[in-house]
């Protein structure tokens, strides 16, 4: 049973609200008193994956639960999904448009550095579908 | 040394209006890669980019950094300055470039972080 559970929408190419959600999530944590090292990974995994909802899905949630000896961070979207995995998990892999680049976006780190920033990350991918990513970030005692 | 002494060194006008000029600078960046960024970026650090859309806020202020500072006096709109102070990050408006700011910030004494 989680003690706090919260789900943040994230619509698609919203490039203006992108990173709300991050933040709300991080400003909350911080409140909670939850340890800042772990806010830190949190909230920069967290963020990326609210641009690669922005930027890959066609729309999708983010879901934070806190849990006493965690904190679990799920993303959730419809979309194109991912056709290989490994190969979207390599750094500098990237299928993101000329327009998002010229942002500074779309370098193909995100998925490297959620994985580097959480204590445990699992993705799933149906083509077509969509893509649900997992990570969980433990809480020091 | 501070954001506002950072802001001397460069002859760079504080643009945010309520963000903390006393906050430390632990050391400086430059970076036009957002995705890079949030893979490198620190606590402290004094960010130079050309990019000054919404993100940028968003990536230094999940980082905690202590300032943003945009080069070659490029225009940051007024929203984008607005965001920068509710997050409570400075924004330096300097009319050098990238490169000559990093050469200066480097010559004060600032280091990578």
């Amino acid at each position: 049973m989680s003690i706090i559970r919260e789900e943040y929408p994230v619509e698609a190419m919203d490039f203006v609200t992108a990173g709300e959600a991050s933040a709300q999530i991080k400003r909350m944590l911080k409140k909670l008193g939850v340890d800042p090292g772990v806010i830190r990974r949190l909230a920069i995994a967290c963020y990326e994956a609210e641009i690669n909802l922005v930027i890959h899905s066609d729309g999708g949630k983010l879901t934070l639960e806190l849990n006493p000896d965690n904190v679990t961070l799920k993303s959730d979207d419809v979309g194109p999904g991912i056709p290989d995995i490994d190969l979207a998990m390599s750094e500098g892999y990237s299928t993101a448009s000329d327009d998002v680049r010229m942002m500074g976006f779309g370098a193909g780190m995100g998925l490297a550095n959620m994985a580097r920033n959480a204590d445990h990350f699992r993705i799933d991918s149906k083509v077509g579908e969509g893509t649900s990513i997992e990570m969980i970030f433990d809480i020091k005692k | 040394m501070t954001v506002n002494e950072v802001a001397q060194i460069l002859g760079a006008s504080i643009i945010t209006k309520e963000a903390d000029t006393a906050r430390e600078v632990k050391g400086g960046y430059t970076c036009d890669l957002l995705s890079w960024v949030m893979a490198h970026g620190r606590e402290g650090m004094a960010w130079t980019t050309v990019q000054t859309h919404m993100n940028v806020i968003a990536v230094a202020s999940l980082h905690d950094m202590s300032c943003v500072i945009i080069p070659e006096g490029i225009h940051m709109e007024n929203d984008v300055i607005e965001k920068a102070d509710e997050e409570g990050i400075c924004v330096l408006a300097s009319e050098l470039t990238a490169f000559e700011i990093c050469g200066r910030l480097a010559a004060a004494g600032i280091g990578a972080c």
